[in-house]
């Protein structure tokens, strides 16, 4: 409880001065997630639509697929990439492995089915009438696929922070092919387990509470936009 | 050529013909009503023609361009046209951007579009709505927003699906106040389904009666109303005196028809030994108590078997020999002491018949 308690005052500590090397681990991850997010989603936007626009043999199949892909364990996304991009791996020669573009890379791959999934499931919500109503009001196809993803905005903007969130939150990738190298790939969760391991559990603390905090902040944001 | 001209129509679900050769001519500046039952392939045939589904037979032409399958040929001919559903939906924005968006679509430039929309906001008296989120609108003033959407970019044909189905007396007034001011200043082609009737009779120029996929009779809303060419359309705008008759002579164009031993002189074309079903309209029997001395030809005098009443009329039902239906208001019913039982003499004129040919018994 002791180690609770000034972990909490150590946090609070760390936040308000600003410490250097929590805020550069904070804005690492920030920045790693934030990236990994943005890749994903305008991968997803437009292959949603085109999956869910399109009719093809296995596409319930796919869909399945995705939808189970929700709860894949981020050391196998880990392994998957490490295997990827290690030396010995087929596309080891770029010399990825163990920096931040390949946890990028990762969290990417690891968010993909969420956020496709969600936009999919957003995009089968709306009445088929919306792209009809559009399409008889002089929309090309085109335009009219465009509305439709307006239309649920808000519910593909909750995919997007719900991949944001796995993101920020993931420790088995950045640990696995980022390698936790201070100053250049440690983020805020390995860090905590590196922190953890050595018995600094006051900074490991302080660290869990400023991912907390991140994560409410998220969440926060994520109820706003389901009131609107 | 007509602005819309349609092919032996047809339409497909699960091998079962929704639509079954629909050929149908439709001129510029025409206001043409499809009625019929629900179920008849109204929406179906609507959707045929503003092109959002492809048919399973037969051409459809617009403007003389057959517009059945090429997607660029479609497109263009969709901007020519417009539709408003019979639950229209709206896309969640503001009411000037959802009747905006047609335009933006046809890369109109933003100071004509707000020209537009303004002038036709007026139109259809939603100004103050500019600014609403569309989703919070009532049911009226959702159907307004939607005629608005589709009149904004002056489409040529305007298709209706049953545009007032779901208005309160109010709204329908008012939609229908709307849909006449556009018909009469704009000359815009209108075609709507409907199954009301009597909208369909206040509003357009023709008529087409659609019954189980196929079009039973295109006419003027009198020849529908008045001159129904098969015992279906007969039944299905409301006529409920049809007896089977059988012309057994023929002076001119005046022929005797036996109805259950009875006879009956009637305007008709058939000949002696014709099977017919001979068609009164309710409102064209006179009730008497004695008998009548003016020029109709047809007087029988029977006995009321039921008497209902219908907001300011009555309806009497009457057996003389074969039954007949004739409506009467309620002051009239109240002087003649109409009642159950009672024996009264009824008569029609020899020109209010309609006869039908009779092909089966």
């Amino acid at each position: 409880m002791t180690e609770l308690w000034q972990g909490l005052i150590k946090a609070i500590q760390l936040i308000v001065t600003f410490d250097p090397e929590v805020m550069e681990i904070a804005g690492r991850s920030l920045a790693i997630a934030a990236t990994s997010c943005s890749i994903a989603s305008l991968m997803c936007l437009p292959l949603g639509s085109l999956i869910h626009f399109s009719r093809f043999a296995g596409k319930r199949l796919l869909i399945n697929l995705l939808q189970t892909l929700y709860s894949v364990p981020t050391v196998a996304i880990g392994l998957f990439v490490f295997v990827l991009f290690s030396r010995a791996g087929p596309i080891g020669g770029l010399g990825l492995v163990f920096t931040p573009i390949a946890i990028v890379i990762g969290q990417a791959l690891l968010v993909t089915p969420i956020i496709l999934g969600l936009t999919i499931s957003a995009l089968s919500g709306v009445d088929k009438a919306v792209t009809e109503t559009a399409i008889s009001l002089g929309a090309s196809r085109f335009q009219a696929i465009i509305l439709t993803i307006k239309e649920v905005r808000y519910a593909i903007l909750t995919a997007v922070i719900m991949g944001f969130g796995r993101a920020i939150s993931e420790v088995g990738i950045s640990l696995m092919v980022g390698g936790n190298i201070k100053g250049f790939t440690r983020t805020i969760t390995t860090a905590i387990s590196l922190e953890t391991s050595k018995g600094d559990i006051e900074l490991s603390i302080a660290l869990g509470i400023i991912l907390i905090l991140l994560a409410m902040i998220i969440n926060f944001a994520l109820n706003r936009l389901q009131q609107r | 050529m007509s602005l819309i001209e349609t092919i032996n129509l047809g339409q497909q679900f699960d091998r079962r013909y929704v639509l079954k050769e629909i050929n149908l001519k439709i001129d510029k500046g025409e206001v043409f009503a499809l009625i019929g039952p629900t179920g008849a392939g109204k929406t179906t045939l609507l959707r045929l023609l503003d092109l959002l589904e492809i048919s399973s037979s037969g051409t459809v032409y617009f403007d003389g361009v057959d517009v059945t399958r090429s997607q660029r040929h479609r497109l263009e001919a969709r901007r020519r046209m417009s539709f408003v559903q019979q639950k229209p939906i709206v896309f969640t924005m503001s009411v000037y951007d959802n009747i905006a968006c047609g335009l933006r679509w046809r890369h109109e430039k933003d100071q004509t579009i707000r020209q537009k929309v303004e002038s036709v906001l007026e139109l259809v008296d939603m100004a103050p709505y500019s600014s609403r989120n569309a989703k919070t609108l009532s049911g009226g003033e959702t159907q307004r927003v939607a005629i608005a959407r589709a009149l904004i970019a002056e489409p040529e044909v305007l298709f209706l699906d049953e545009p007032t189905a779901n208005l309160d007396p109010a709204s329908t007034a008012k939609v229908e106040e709307i849909l006449a001011h556009i018909i009469r200043e704009q000359k815009t082609t209108v075609v709507m389904a409907t199954h009301d009737m009597s909208q369909g009779q206040r509003i357009a120029s023709r008529i087409g009666v659609l019954m189980s996929g196929e079009i039973l009779q295109v006419g003027t809303p009198n020849e529908i109303f008045c001159l129904p060419s098969t015992k279906e359309v007969a039944e299905f705008i409301g006529v409920e005196n049809i007896l089977n008759g059988i012309v057994i002579e023929k002076d001119a164009n005046l022929a005797t028809i036996e109805v259950n031993s009875s006879i009956i002189q009637a305007i008709s074309d058939y000949a002696v030994g014709d099977r017919v079903y001979v068609i009164i309209r309710p409102e064209d029997i006179t009730f008497t108590l004695a008998k009548d001395t003016s020029s109709a030809r047809n007087v029988f005098k029977g006995k009321i078997t039921r008497t209902t009443p219908v907001g300011p009329l009555v309806r009497i039902e009457v057996d003389c020999g074969f039954p007949l239906l004739g409506v009467v208001t309620k002051k009239s019913a109240e002087e003649l002491e109409l009642s159950i039982g009672k024996e009264v003499y009824t008569s029609f004129k020899a020109t209010a018949i309609h006869t039908i040919k009779r092909w089966n018994q």
